[in-house]
């Protein structure tokens, strides 16, 4: 059957364009790779080159047409065998836009986008996640009468690893300092150790190039914990995490999951500055295909790694270089883990709910303290884990006290307590007594003298004078 | 083996004018099966990247479609050259290695349709299509981004023992990044199973290779890893498949990585809505009529092979219905159903 050559678009967005002339003549033999024309849009001279093998039967528009529509046929090609004069005649298959119109170019482009789906139909929503105003119970997490052990964070974090690390063979730690310096935090102290130069990885100061090294060897299926000696430094690595770890699954269709961990200290230190104290928890709580977790204490740091490492997904596990060195009560437990997405009721209050996550409980905690004492009751939800964000357990406590003040280090704007207020205003507006208030590091690279670095920072009265506002107190 | 890049066999060398010339001195031979297999399946990838760039005039295929018309050589060379298990991984100019590992015409090609079908469920599009059991780990759109990864798999296959050899391949434009030579000292320092194939088909989008890059000799980048390099005229399947195999060996017998640089070029813009008006006809024409990988194969059957030309009009009847299957398939199949907006985000 002979065959319709149709003009082509450039681009997605072309609807006609101009043929500027014919580089083959009626009668001409065609292979495909030979260019048949140039057309010409505002921007360009493209060439069209011929498909199919045959003869060029017949030309339909001829050399110097403006305003050709896309997918009108513009020649017919006699397929070898094929008597030449007669498909000249029959001409072409369907009777096409000639010199079109916008409007024939619209419904060209509306047939050749071959399906009914219109673009402006509305996204279906999103899957409804287990819906409850029930808060999650963190205190089935230990069996009662266990015995706790009081652990540094840092411990807590290199005895989650091991485990994982004995646990499954194809978990190994990489990064910077991590093996015969035992950890620039000496976070992975003795792991070289135990499990040998195999599996505990020093790499070249080269976060880009590593990070994309774990994420390659997540994909051929291990289970990498990539620690970055600061969460600054993953800056480097970025489109690694966000572009390579976070979106594949997704454009596999579900094909080629990226079970990596990436951690390391996050937010201000002491003293170091802009460069090596920003908090990236609202960052990377941005993008879709992270989890993002975010612990406290020792117990959580330990439950949500050994969790983060076991999860098939790429997981961000921003710790506090702070908080190393603080002391928790840990479970003793063969297998302790913290579920990813599930928040914990710090202190239970009827008055106003705090909010916060990692250090930033830090504040909550002793202003809640100092609350009490002025008789104000603060229920005090620590997060864990930014993303998924378990609205379920702030959205129960809101309703209670009807007040919420929520507590981050990190910078306002686009900030997760920004997140955390919209959703209490989406989902439980109508139980607030009070418009939410936030306390956050200040809207300023962080300084390096010892003063302003202070005022940079959250503090204890901040968050108190934020809960007496929203209680009118 | 030597640091010092050299030229394989009288593979490739470059005339006064800068092009690329072929030799015959040395040039390592093909058997008459395996010329057919090539002809055949480098026919596949031009036939169905010529159907790619006319379903991308009519507005079947949106966004950005990179086509490998002229490079095949390249990729069905490399995959002579390898063992089942090898893995592949590649940039955005991905259609010719997903067939060529043997992926499915009609699932790449309703990819690029956007449709059901598609090998990501017409969620990852031209540059995006993953194949586990064919070991191709894609179809990566951030330039260099795949140069971390491909080297991240050979670390894998070395952590488990395995002796697969990732065949990471890049443009001379991803050459200049930054991570490409953080992966090359790590390849090089923990020795990893993996083949660097620099697809140097001169321009980087639209910048020429002597415009961008100070050193212009590619197998020459990996120098101060001490990572051997060839440069192989990567129009010429014979040259690619003997350098390939070399460089495969390398690497799975436990040397560490190794460069090719494929000398090659590609007919079309970078993109389709690039018009190519960064060099001459002259030089599209020159190399098409000279150099063109699938016709070097296709005069050797005739000629050497003595293979009547029935027999190759014969594969070229297949591949012109494998690829209008495809076509009907991805033009027919449907657009992914809307709830698929909400799957795979996380496992």
């Amino acid at each position: 059957m002979p065959i319709d050559v149709l003009m082509p678009a450039l681009s997605p967005t072309m609807e006609q364009g101009k043929l500027a002339k014919w580089l083959k003549k009626e009668g001409d033999s065609v292979k495909p790779g030979d260019v048949l024309a140039e057309i010409e849009t505002d921007k360009a001279t493209m060439e069209v080159e011929a498909v199919d093998e045959g003869t060029l039967a017949r030309i339909l528009i001829g050399d110097d047409t403006d305003n050709v529509a896309v997918n009108t046929p513009i020649a017919i090609i006699a397929e070898e065998g094929e008597d030449v004069d007669e498909a000249a005649r029959a001409g072409p298959k369907e009777s096409a836009p000639q010199g079109g119109s916008s409007q024939e170019a619209e419904l060209a482009e509306e047939e050749s986008s071959g399906s009914a789906s219109g673009s402006d139909s509305a996204a279906p929503a999103a899957p409804a996640v287990a819906r409850s105003a029930n808060a999650y119970d963190a205190s089935d997490e230990v069996p009662e009468g266990t015995e706790m052990v009081d652990t540094t964070i840092r411990e807590a974090l290199r005895d989650a690893m091991a485990e994982e690390m004995r646990r499954d063979e194809k978990v190994f730690v990489m990064g910077e300092e991590v093996a015969e310096y035992q950890g620039a935090y000496k976070v992975t102290q003795n792991l070289l150790q135990e499990f040998g130069e195999r599996r505990v990885v020093d790499t070249p100061i080269t976060e880009h190039g590593f990070a994309g090294l774990g994420v390659g060897a997540a994909f051929s299926g291990l289970r990498p914990v990539v620690e970055f000696m600061t969460f600054n430094f993953a800056m480097q690595a970025i489109d690694q995490i966000i572009n390579s770890a976070a979106k594949t699954l997704y454009m596999s269709g579900g094909q080629l999951g990226c079970p990596i961990v990436f951690r390391g200290p996050n937010g201000a230190a002491s003293r170091v500055a802009a460069q090596h104290s920003h908090d990236y928890a609202a960052w990377y709580s941005n993008v879709p295909g992270l989890s993002v977790v975010m612990p406290y204490t020792a117990a959580d740091a330990k439950g949500l790694l050994k969790s983060a490492i076991r999860d098939p997904n790429p997981v961000i596990f921003l710790e506090n270089e702070v908080l190393y060195g603080q002391s928790f009560p840990v479970p003793k437990l063969d297998d302790f883990t913290v579920p990813i997405g599930k928040a914990r009721v710090h202190r239970k209050g009827d008055d106003v709910t705090i909010v916060s996550f990692g250090i930033g409980m830090t504040y909550a905690i002793k202003a809640a303290e100092e609350l009490a004492r002025e008789g104000i009751e603060a229920e005090i939800i620590d997060l864990r884990t930014i993303r998924p964000m378990d609205s379920d357990t702030v959205i129960a406590s809101v309703m209670k006290t009807g007040r919420c003040v929520a507590v981050e280090e990190g910078f306002p704007q686009s900030g997760v307590t920004a997140e955390i207020a919209t959703r209490i205003m989406e989902q439980a507006f109508d139980y607030l007594d009070a418009p939410v208030a936030r306390v956050t590091g200040k809207d300023v690279p962080m300084p390096y003298a010892a003063n302003l670095e202070k005022l940079a920072l959250p503090n204890v009265a901040e968050v108190v004078q934020a809960a007496k506002a929203v209680c009118y107190k | 083996m030597a640091t010092a890049a050299r030229k394989s066999g009288g593979a490739a060398s470059k005339s006064a004018k800068g092009t690329t010339r072929r030799t015959t001195r040395n040039t390592p031979s093909l058997s008459k099966d395996e010329e057919f297999q090539a002809y055949r399946d480098m026919l596949l990838i031009r036939r169905f990247e010529e159907k790619s760039g006319q379903m991308y005039g009519m507005g079947l295929i949106g966004g950005f479609c990179h086509l490998y018309i002229g490079q095949e050589a390249v990729v069905v060379g490399m995959q002579m050259a390898s063992k089942d298990g090898d893995q592949v991984i590649t940039g955005y100019r991905d259609h010719g290695h997903m067939l060529a590992t043997g992926m499915d015409p009609k699932g790449v090609l309703a990819e690029l349709t956007g449709r059901k079908g598609g090998y990501s469920k017409g969620k990852g599009g031209s540059m995006h299509m993953f194949s586990k059991e064919k070991h191709f780990y894609g179809g990566h759109g951030i330039v260099g981004a795949q140069v971390p990864l491909g080297t991240g798999i050979a670390f894998a296959s070395r952590y488990r023992g395995e002796d697969s050899v990732c065949l990471t391949y890049f443009g001379d434009g991803a050459a200049n990044q930054g991570q490409v030579y953080e992966s090359f000292n790590m390849a090089a320092l923990w020795k990893l199973p993996v083949v660097y194939v620099i697809e140097n088909n001169r321009y980087a989008m639209g910048t020429s290779v002597s415009r961008a890059a100070a050193q212009t000799d590619f197998s020459r980048r990996g120098l101060s890893f001490n990572i051997p390099g060839e440069q192989v005229d990567g129009m010429d399947i014979r040259a690619v498949k003997e350098a390939g195999e070399r460089a495969i060996e390398h690497a799975r017998s436990g040397e560490g990585p190794f460069i090719l640089e494929m000398l090659t070029y590609r007919y079309r813009g970078h993109s389709m809505s690039d018009p190519a008006k960064y060099r001459t006809k002259d030089e599209v024409t020159r190399m098409r009529e000279e150099q063109d990988p699938i016709e070097q194969v296709r005069r050797r059957l005739l000629g050497e092979w003595e293979v009547p030309e029935k027999d190759l009009k014969e594969v070229d009847s297949e591949i012109r219905k494998i690829v209008n299957e495809a076509a009907d398939f991805a033009t027919n199949d449907p657009e992914p159903d809307p709830s698929e907006l909400w799957t795979d985000i996380l496992h």
